[in-house]
This record gives C-alpha cells, structure tokens and sequence, in this order.
C-alpha cells in the first residue's frame, strides 16, 4: 500500500466516524498552517494550553487571551477565545485592565521571555506583587526570536546573538525566582518535553485565583540552536529531555539556568495570599463600611 | 487498513501531511517507536510521518500533544468503534 493511499484510508475512516485532532476546536482554522518555523516549540505549547482548557471544564466564553509582540505572541491570534493581541511588552497592563473590568473572567497572558521579562519586565513585577487574578505563560526560547535572535534577558552566559556576536557576557534572568520573590502565588517550570506536565500546570493555573506564573522552556531553532551550532528543534528537546531535573517545591534561588547545564524543572510555589480585588474590597469596607459595595463579587469573582 | 487486514495494535494515527513541517517531534518522542518519516515528500517538500508499526501503536496522542503543527493526533480503537456506532446510529435516525 503506498503512504498516499494509507492517507486517504485515513481521512475516509475520519470522515466516517467524525473524527477531529482535539486541539482543532480550539483553534481558529483559517489562520492555520502558522506562521511558526519547522521545530519551533510554540505550537507544543499550544497543544497544552488546549489540554488545560479541556481539563478545566470551564466556560470558554469566561476565558480571554493576552499576548504581547514576538513570535509567541501569535499565539492570542491562533486561538478561538477572546483573544487581544497588545502592544510589544503591555500584554499584562491589558489583561489587568481587562480583568478588572470583567471580574469574572479568567485573563490569560501567553506571551514570550522578550516581551514579558525585557520591555515588559516591570509590569511582570507590579502584577506579582499585587497579586493580580491573572495567568501568565511565558514561552522562554532565550531569545528574541521574532526580529531576529537578539540578546534577551533571558539568554544564558555563552551563547552567540545577533547583537552579541562574540558571545552573551550578561548574566541572565532567572524567571521563577523573579515571579515568586515579587509575589506570585503560583510559580511553575517546565519544558516542551513534559508536554502532560505543562498541560497539568495550564490548568492548575487556571483553576488558581491570583498572580500565576509559567515558565516553559522551548526551541527556536532558527535563531538561537542553529546559530550556536545545537542542532534543530528536535535536539533541544532531547536536550530538555536528557538534562531535566524535576525538583517540585524547589527553592527559586536554586533554579537559574545555566548555556546548555542541567535544568531545573516542577511546580516551584503553590501558595495563598489575598488578590489585588480582595484586598481592595477588604480595604474599602473597613474604612466605609455599609457605603461601599464591595466590587466584582456578586458578578462571580469567588 | 488495507485488504489483508495488517496487524492492529491499540490505536491508529491520523496525518494531516499538507500541514507537517518535518520536525520529527512525533517520531522521537512516540513512546513506542511506532512512527518514521514517509518517503514521500508533501507540497512544500517535507517528509511527514507514517506509522510504520501500526502493531505498537497504543493510541495515546502523546504525538498529538508534542506535534506543534497540529499534524498528527492518535486515538485508540476502542474510542474509534464508539465514534463509529454513534455515526451509523445518527444516520439511521435520519433517514
Ligand atoms: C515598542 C516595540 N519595541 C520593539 C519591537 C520589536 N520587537 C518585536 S517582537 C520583539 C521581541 C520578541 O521576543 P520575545 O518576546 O521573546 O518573543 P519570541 O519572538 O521569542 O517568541 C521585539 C523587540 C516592537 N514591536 N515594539
Ligand atoms: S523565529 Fe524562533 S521563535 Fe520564532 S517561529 Fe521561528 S523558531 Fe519559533
Ligand atoms: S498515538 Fe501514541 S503510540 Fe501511537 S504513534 Fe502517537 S505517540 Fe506513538
Ligand atoms: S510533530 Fe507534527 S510537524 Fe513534526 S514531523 Fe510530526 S507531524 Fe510533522
Ligand atoms: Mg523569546
């Protein structure tokens, strides 16, 4: 049988019995192939991101997607959500006004390492500490990937970029213990090779009311493994794979990265602290009691 | 799937090779080493993957979730069969 015909079997077995990849509903079909590289690992994510939504059981007309600029921030434009694609480095001032004008909605911020820890980096900071009700899903493929492999503040000491063409000599990000020293309830890390553990972290961090914080690990081969001589996509994730150490409830401080050193992964903080809304509705009635009416409550933020 | 039956295993895949990207994700990381690239090349030149030991195959869409082209997925036979019931129990209803 040749592979033609073995396809064609295919798609007449899927005809018959309405049969459907389980991301496609998910997706706004007409946007995709995407724009993404052969072995970019931004669709991986993607796929998690879709098991999470499905897992949550939840309303997806109570779901909005933020992204900023960079190739992640394609991401809001691929999915069949409310989807807001912002200015480079605003997607969390966005999705904060967004969320406390629509208190009951779950925001969702997917944008890239760039755009959220480099331009962005202060509003990554402000929302932690206020413990603002958002989901943040940081794609970190240490690069800039969409204008052409510059240096991020997330790329290790070592490697070459477009504008460290000797090699990176900055000391880079170390992400999680960033988020969680500024507040965040929930701090997680994992890579596009613990596909089932970052889909289980998207919806645990769904399900989480207050300031949450992914980070995943993914290739871009294009403009940081292929530059630096580390092979394709594929050979990040064996990388990924080979290098990984799942450390859950590991202390921040010990979870920087190393250029191409082991890398520490699992759920980091899982935590409790007042939102940003609670404490402001908490705030207002002691001080005005029966004058204030509390905000966003009887319209479901509990 | 095709006259003389080849062997079953747990599951199928179904490609969708107009939109694969040759990045050999599903290939790798398949648990149980069922799949390989075709011979064949689609229209923008990319070898897609086929399920060259469909005996292996359990039907776990873990291919389905690393695929970032959204490509490829797996489903068991057991959930096809129930698909396939439904379908022919739909069409009779409304004939
Ligand atoms: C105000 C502003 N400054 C700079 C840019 C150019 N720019 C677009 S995307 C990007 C970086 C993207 O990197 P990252 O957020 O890591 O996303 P990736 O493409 O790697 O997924 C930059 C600097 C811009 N669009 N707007
Ligand atoms: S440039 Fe890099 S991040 Fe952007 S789509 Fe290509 S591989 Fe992905
Ligand atoms: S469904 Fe599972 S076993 Fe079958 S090819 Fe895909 S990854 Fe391999
Ligand atoms: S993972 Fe997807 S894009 Fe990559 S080779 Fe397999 S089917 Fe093609
Ligand atoms: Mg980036």
């Amino acid at each position: 049988m040749s592979e033609e015909m073995g396809l064609e079997m295919e798609q007449d077995l899927e005809r018959e019995c309405a049969l459907e990849n389980p991301v496609l509903p998910y997706l706004r079909q007409d946007r995709i192939p995407h724009i993404w590289c052969p072995g970019c690992g931004i669709g991986t994510t993607v796929n998690c991101f879709a098991r999470a939504l499905t897992e949550s059981g939840m309303n997806m007309d109570d779901i909005a997607i933020v992204s900023g600029i960079g190739c992640t921030g394609r991401v809001a434009g691929y999915l069949n959500l409310d989807s807001f694609h912002t200015t480079h480095g605003r997607a969390i001032p966005f999705a904060t006004g967004l969320k406390l004008a629509n208190p009951h909605m779950k925001v969702v911020v997917y944008s890239g390492d760039g755009d959220l820890s480099a331009i962005g980096g202060n509003h990554l900071l402000h929302a932690a500490r206020r413990n603002m009700d958002l989901m943040v899903v940081c794609v970190n493929n240490f690069t800039y990937g969409m204008t052409g492999g510059q240096v991020a503040p997330t790329t290790p000491t070592g490697p070459t970029q477009t504008t460290m063409p000797y090699g990176n000599f900055e000391s880079s990000f170390n992400l999680p213990a960033l988020a969680s020293a500024c507040g965040a309830v929930y701090v997680a890390r994992w890579t596009v090779y613990h596909v089932r553990q970052l889909a289980k972290a998207m919806r645990e961090g769904l399900q989480k009311k207050g300031f949450v914080f992914i980070e995943a690990l993914s290739p871009c081969p294009t403009l940081y493994s292929r530059r630096n001589r580390l092979g394709d996509g594929v050979d990040q994730v064996k990388y990924y794979k080979e290098r990984s150490i799942v450390k859950n409830g590991a202390d921040t401080k010990d979870v920087g990265l190393t250029y191409q050193g082991d890398i520490v992964v699992g759920k980091f903080v899982d935590r409790e602290r007042p939102t940003w809304m609670d404490s402001m509705n908490e705030h207002f009635t002691k001080v005005l009691g029966n004058k204030f009416t509390p905000y966003g409550v009887e319209n479901g933020q509990d | 799937m095709s006259g003389d039956e080849p062997k079953k295993g747990k599951g199928t895949v179904f490609v969708r090779a107009e939109v694969c990207k040759g990045c050999s994700y599903c290939i790798d990381f398949c648990p149980t080493h069922s799949l390989e690239f075709s011979r064949e090349f689609n229209a923008k030149g990319y070898h897609y993957p086929t399920l060259a030991r469909p005996e292996d195959c359990t039907g776990c869409d873990l291919c389905g979730l690393y695929c970032p082209d959204f490509a490829i997925y797996g489903v068991r036979w057991k959930d096809i069969e129930e698909k396939r019931q439904k379908a022919a129990q739909v069409a009779k209803a409304s004939e």
